[in-house]
């Protein structure tokens, strides 16, 4: 049958399970058939979505569900096809990962049913073919996601996470209904066939864009929409703020290039500057934030904004460059964000996961109360280590690729006119190789406090290392992070069909290039071969040691440690995740969050400690959100005031509307 | 010399000319300032000879021999004076700190690239560059002079802007001498006529802060 | 094509061979400034081997991370090194890293080195790896732009094209590569870890950053930290020269007669960029570690602005 129907079979299976879910949830082994039920269904669909993105099959469903004289259209094509299978890839994984993590959930009730329907609105929504399906398929997965993030209600930081997640989707989604109003025009005909059709004035475009950039980056996380995220993706149990961070972004890109690259038609001119922009800066901001946070789920939030400012990013170039007919460049960029996207949804959801052990084996998200966990959880610290190599765009993983296909794209962009773009292009070239020097260090940091050093608190010192389906899934995640690292011709092929689709150019073919190299524009101008090069480290590295250990020396003594003579055996002495941020503090810290160290030292024969107190302010927070919360406040007061009127003043106000509305009816031609 | 490479290096020392002026923008020591200042002035006086080579204008050599002696050996010699006079050669603080300057003087770099190539879009294309440092000159001159707060970075920073006034006229071609002339010695006067305004701020409020002597401008904020 | 693959492998054991002695010269050349006799040339051979014949001494505390990074560093600095064309371009595997492989090759093995210096738990390796970072959030960015700057001159990114294109006379003198060669140089001085950075002679915390990193270590791993160093400074010698001083180079396909005089020639340049580091280092003094960032600022500055003058302008 067709990839269309099948997919929707699957999405069907994974609404059954979340009714399944809703009987059965109190019993104590429920979790294992939830998830194991959701990993089927959701290899089912990865599969399905990776033959329909190779064989580059359309295909076209109308279900009569919704309202009777319009009917549900789902559509798969090549980009469809592809974030499916990102989405399903990623579901799999999460379920996996919850067949071990979920004995540890104890509010099960609430997560079981809500779960199935999370991975069930986000493959809907990748389906959807016209917008009320689109619309209601994304209120369903931001309403599932909610529900989700309210799991753990009791605690106030996760209420009020979720009421501000619940705000900022109701307002993305908004923004995105009157997107697609505007773009379907006052013909009637939403579905995504007729919008594309239809002729639409210039303004109304524009508009359109503009709302899709606020409905779909506020769920993507782009800067200054995403105060939600790392409120609402820690607050979540581990597997579903894996998905939320690595799946539910991906979905927003998703539909934000529907609507840009394939709805709208010719974008206007100013539209890629913008996205440069706000994607440079969503780069930046995001990991100078990451480097603030002490708490791991926290940290990996702010890391999502940053990697998805890389996308927008590299999604703005494509506009550029299709708009200058600049096709092959075009291209380029697109394959480095979608291929972007594909790699953060791998190690984002490896990241999380690890942090998700973390969590479960110590009790503690804070980096402050971790340490030496490589030696109680060595697979564990292995898998984080992996993707946090990858997150850092360090050869030979997969991270490296989708920042040197980007940087390629940039190279190419003194062919673009415009002035804007001329000075936007190379400030975004230094913003994103400032973001990953500082991802790097992020991530130092990172894995170096929680699984290097010595235990700083008793419960990293008696961590146990969690069960094997946890493992495997950090281990098959780690394993496609390697592999798409060292083969990466085979994903830029798969890509083809996708770029085609949106920019009608492509990439040169990889597949038939000796030694499996990648070559992004002519044999000349570019070329990097990720194979050869993990051979070369493979073999120098074990090489070397081979030959050391043969010729020179193989004996290895243990002491204590030499700390330059001065040995001190308490583990608050070695560095904290604080004290590892201090120039980084000290140097942008300053400026862009007013960031202090206030130190309070008691005087001399005091016994009490010193404290050290670091202050950092979010000025997009307290300088947009908090002011905009205020005045929504007063003027809900000030209309408050309607609620206590006397009778004679409604029936006023009752008779001033009807003249008003009359007048209208009366002046309107 | 071919025609490219004459013009290679009125570029490379116009570069020059952009560099020392962030050079002056991130100095925070008083000596060190006016050193960097007299460096300024040397690039300002290799570049105008070499505009005086390659254009064969030997009044040219004038200004870049007025150059030399004022604005390289005896500008600065005098400042150092002054400095050590007023006891005030400790440390400079800016109004804004140093890493927020330097992008602010990138962006005016790239202002006024594009300001200038779109202005002369007609004029001859080499020289337009030229034309276009010698504006991002002049903006860092006024740059300077707004982040400062020490009544000699400012001064300083006006001369740097006059630096790129002369920049910008020699690389247009035909500059006549009297004008160079004129504006040397209105320099030099302006140049004293602050050194005796700044001893007198000494005596009479003790400290060169400019933000001090708004106390006493008569409006309480 | 076994000709091909022998001059490759020959330019990877030429390059391992030779690091340490160009430290040795370098250090040669700081003594002699300042007076001193110096150690002999051949001093750090002599280093090596006597490391390597040692016990390794291993904290109790140390995993396997500790253990195994001073393979992985030296592994992705000696695959970064064998990249860069030294005597021959074009070589057999050249083309499978370019210059922005190469400086993310550096940064994998930075990445490693940093986290080997958090894994005893003591306060030094915190300090080397938290300043380490902080320099390479700087200078990393910085290398970028420069690569940037000198792609865009060049049009591509593959290190043999560059230097072929920045031989020929059309290039000119540029402002964007007079830029770029400052910048290059502030960031080769801050990555390896010299004067005015960081000292390579301390072990005060002050003053330290690399040092504090590889503070634990001893015997062979010890010994592979130190190469991985020297292969570095090579390497960066090497950039330098095949892009600023490209002459010399013996194209592809060249005979062993151009190879043996691009071998000549590139020690001649090693030679030159070694005695102008030591004069650089004997003169100034180091700095404060919160002044890096603002020195470090300027490469970064350098750098945006020569590729913002090749974005503006075709002929800058």
């Amino acid at each position: 049958m067709q990839a269309g129907a099948a997919l929707l079979v699957v999405v069907g299976v994974l609404l059954g399970i979340a009714a399944l879910a809703v009987a059965l949830a109190r019993r104590p082994r429920a979790y294992r058939i939830v998830y194991a039920a959701s990993l089927a269904a959701s290899l089912a669909g990865f599969a399905i979505a990776l033959t329909a993105l190779l064989s580059n099959a359309a295909s076209f469903v109308v279900l009569p569900l919704g309202l009777p004289w319009v009917g549900a259209r789902f559509a798969v094509d090549a980009l469809s096809a592809f974030f499916l299978a990102v989405v399903n890839l990623g579901g799999a994984a999460a379920s996996l990962y919850g067949l071990g993590y979920g004995r540890h959930e104890e509010a099960q009730h609430r997560v079981l049913p809500f779960y199935p329907a999370f991975l069930a609105g986000m493959n809907l929504v990748v389906l959807a073919a016209d917008a009320f399906t689109f619309l209601l398929s994304w209120e369903f997965m931001s309403l599932a996601s909610w529900a989700l993030v309210l799991a753990h209600h009791r605690e106030a930081e996760n209420r009020r996470a979720a009421t501000v997640y619940l705000v900022m989707a109701s307002f993305g989604t908004m923004a995105l209904l009157l997107a697609f109003g505007l773009m379907a025009g006052a013909g009637g005909d939403y579905s995504f066939a007729a919008i594309r059709a239809a002729e639409r004035a210039p303004l109304a475009a524009s508009l359109a864009l503009v709302l899709a950039l606020l409905g779909a980056g506020s769920k993507a996380g782009l800067v200054p929409l995403h105060v939600w995220l790392p409120l609402a993706h820690p607050a979540a149990p581990s597997h579903v703020s894996a998905l939320m961070s690595g799946v539910m972004t991906k979905v927003a890109v998703y539909g934000f290039i529907r609507i840009v690259f394939d709805l709208v038609g010719e974008p206007a001119w100013w539209a890629a500057l913008v996205l440069i922009a706000l994607g440079g800066i969503s780069a930046v901001l995001g990991i100078l934030h990451a480097l603030m946070e002490r708490d791991l789920k926290r940290l990996l939030a702010f890391s999502t904004i940053e990697n998805i400012g890389i996308v927008f990013a590299c999604l703005g170039l494509a506009l550029a460059f299709r708009a200058n007919a600049m096709e092959w460049a075009a291209a380029l960029a697109l394959t480095a964000a979608l291929f972007h996207v594909f790699n953060h949804a791998l190690f984002k959801s490896l990241l999380f996961f690890g942090a998700g052990a973390v969590l479960t084996a110590t009790g503690s998200r804070d980096m402050e109360r971790l340490g030496g966990l490589i030696h109680r959880m060595p697979a564990t610290a292995l898998f984080f280590l992996v993707g946090a190599l990858a997150i850092s765009a360090l050869p030979p993983l997969n991270g490296f690729i989708s920042e040197w296909l980007a940087f390629q794209a940039i190279l190419q962009s003194p062919a673009l006119d415009g002035w804007g773009l001329k000075i936007a292009v190379p400030a975004l070239g230094g913003m994103l190789a400032l973001a990953a020097a500082l991802a790097a260090a992020c991530f130092v940091r990172a894995f170096g406090v929680a699984f290097l050093g010595r235990p700083r608190a008793p419960e990293a010192a008696e961590a146990k290392e969690v069960d094997r389906f946890s493992l495997a899934a950090m281990a098959g995640l780690a394993l496609i992070c390697l592999l798409a690292g060292i083969l990466p011709g085979f994903v830029i092929d798969a890509l083809a069909p996708v770029t085609r689709l949106a920019v009608s150019g492509a990439m040169p073919i990889q597949a038939e290039l000796p030694w499996l190299s990648i070559v992004p524009i002519t044999e000349g101008r570019s070329s990097y071969n990720g194979l050869l090069v993990f051979l070369f480290i493979a073999i120098s590295g074990f090489g070397s040691a081979a030959v050391i250990h043969r010729f020179a020396s193989r004996r290895l003594r243990r002491a204590p440690a030499w700390d330059c003579g001065f040995p001190v055996p308490a583990a608050a002495t070695q560095y904290s995740a604080g004290g590892f941020a201090q120039p980084f503090r000290r140097i942008f810290g300053a400026t862009l969050f007013a960031a202090r160290d206030e130190v309070t030292m008691p005087p001399p024969g005091d016994m009490r400690p010193a404290r050290l107190v670091t202050i950092i302010h979010d000025p997009i927070w307290e300088r947009a959100y908090v002011p905009l919360a205020g005045a929504v406040d007063r003027l809900a007061g000030s209309l408050n005031r309607l609620q206590f009127l006397t009778i004679r003043r409604y029936l006023t106000l009752v008779f001033l509307f009807l003249v008003a509305l009359l007048l209208v009816l009366a002046l309107w031609t | 010399m071919t025609g490219a490479l004459a013009f290679d290096i009125a570029h490379m020392l116009a570069g020059g000319l952009v560099l020392a002026s962030f050079m002056l923008l991130y100095q925070d020591r008083l000596h060190g300032l006016v050193n960097t200042y007299a460096l300024h002035a040397l690039v300002l006086t290799a570049s105008v000879a070499w505009q005086a080579w390659a254009q064969g204008a030997p009044h040219l050599y004038i200004t870049a021999l007025v150059a030399l002696v004022f604005k390289a050996l005896v500008i600065p010699l005098a400042l150092h004076r002054i400095i050590r006079r007023l006891g005030i050669h400790r440390d400079i603080e800016n109004a804004v700190g140093t890493g927020l300057t330097m992008l602010t003087g990138m962006g005016l770099v790239a202002l006024s690239m594009v300001v200038m190539l779109r202005v002369t879009a007609e004029a001859d294309p080499l020289a337009r560059e030229d034309l276009a440092m010698a504006l991002a000159v002049v903006l860092l001159g006024l740059l300077m002079m707004v982040t400062r707060r020490n009544a000699i970075g400012q001064v300083v920073g006006f001369m740097s802007l006059e630096n790129g006034l002369v920049l910008a006229a020699a690389g247009a071609r035909g500059m006549p001498l009297v004008v160079e002339i004129s504006v040397a010695f209105s320099v030099l006067v302006a140049f004293i006529v602050i050194g005796i305004v700044l001893f007198r701020i000494r005596e009479r409020f003790d400290t060169v802060d400019v933000g001090a002597l708004d106390d006493f401008r008569g409006e309480r904020r | 094509m076994i000709l091909d693959i022998a001059v490759q492998g020959a330019q990877m054991v030429l390059v391992l061979a030779l690091a340490p002695l160009l430290t040795g010269f370098v250090r040669k050349v700081k003594a002699r400034l300042t007076r001193r006799q110096g150690p002999s040339l051949i001093q750090p051979y002599r280093d090596l081997a006597r490391l390597m014949r040692k016990d390794a001494v291993v904290a109790e505390g140390a995993s396997w991370l500790f253990r195994a990074a001073p393979y992985i560093v030296f592994a992705a600095t000696w695959v970064a090194a064998a990249l860069v064309p030294t005597f021959a371009a074009g070589l057999v595997f050249s083309w499978s890293a370019d210059l922005i492989a190469i400086i993310a090759l550096l940064g994998t093995a930075r990445f490693f080195l940093a986290l080997a210096g958090m894994d005893i738990g003591t306060a030094f390796g915190g300090i080397g790896s938290s300043r380490e970072m902080m320099i390479s959030s700087f200078a990393e960015p910085a290398m970028m732009l420069t690569m940037f700057a000198l792609a865009l001159v060049a049009g591509s990114t593959q290190l043999a094209t560059v230097s072929s294109v920045l031989a020929t006379p059309e290039v000119g003198l540029r402002v964007s590569l007079a830029m770029a060669l400052i910048a290059l140089v502030i960031v080769a001085l801050a990555e390896h870890a010299r004067i005015p950075v960081d000292n390579p002679a301390t072990h005060l915390e002050l003053t330290m950053v690399h040092e504090a990193m590889v503070l634990e270590y001893s015997g062979r791993h010890l010994a592979m930290i130190e190469l991985a160093a020297m292969l570095k400074l090579v390497l960066y010698i090497s950039l330098i020269a095949c892009v600023f001083v490209p002459w010399g180079i013996a194209p592809s396909g060249a005979g062993l007669g151009a190879f043996a005089a691009g071998a000549l020639l590139w020690l001649v340049k090693l030679a030159a960029g070694g005695f102008l580091l030591g004069l650089f280092e004997t003169s100034i003094a180091k700095m404060r570690v919160f002044r890096v960032p603002d020195f470090l600022g300027v490469a970064l500055m350098l750098g945006l602005l020569g590729t913002l003058l090749l974005f503006v302008s075709r002929s800058l």
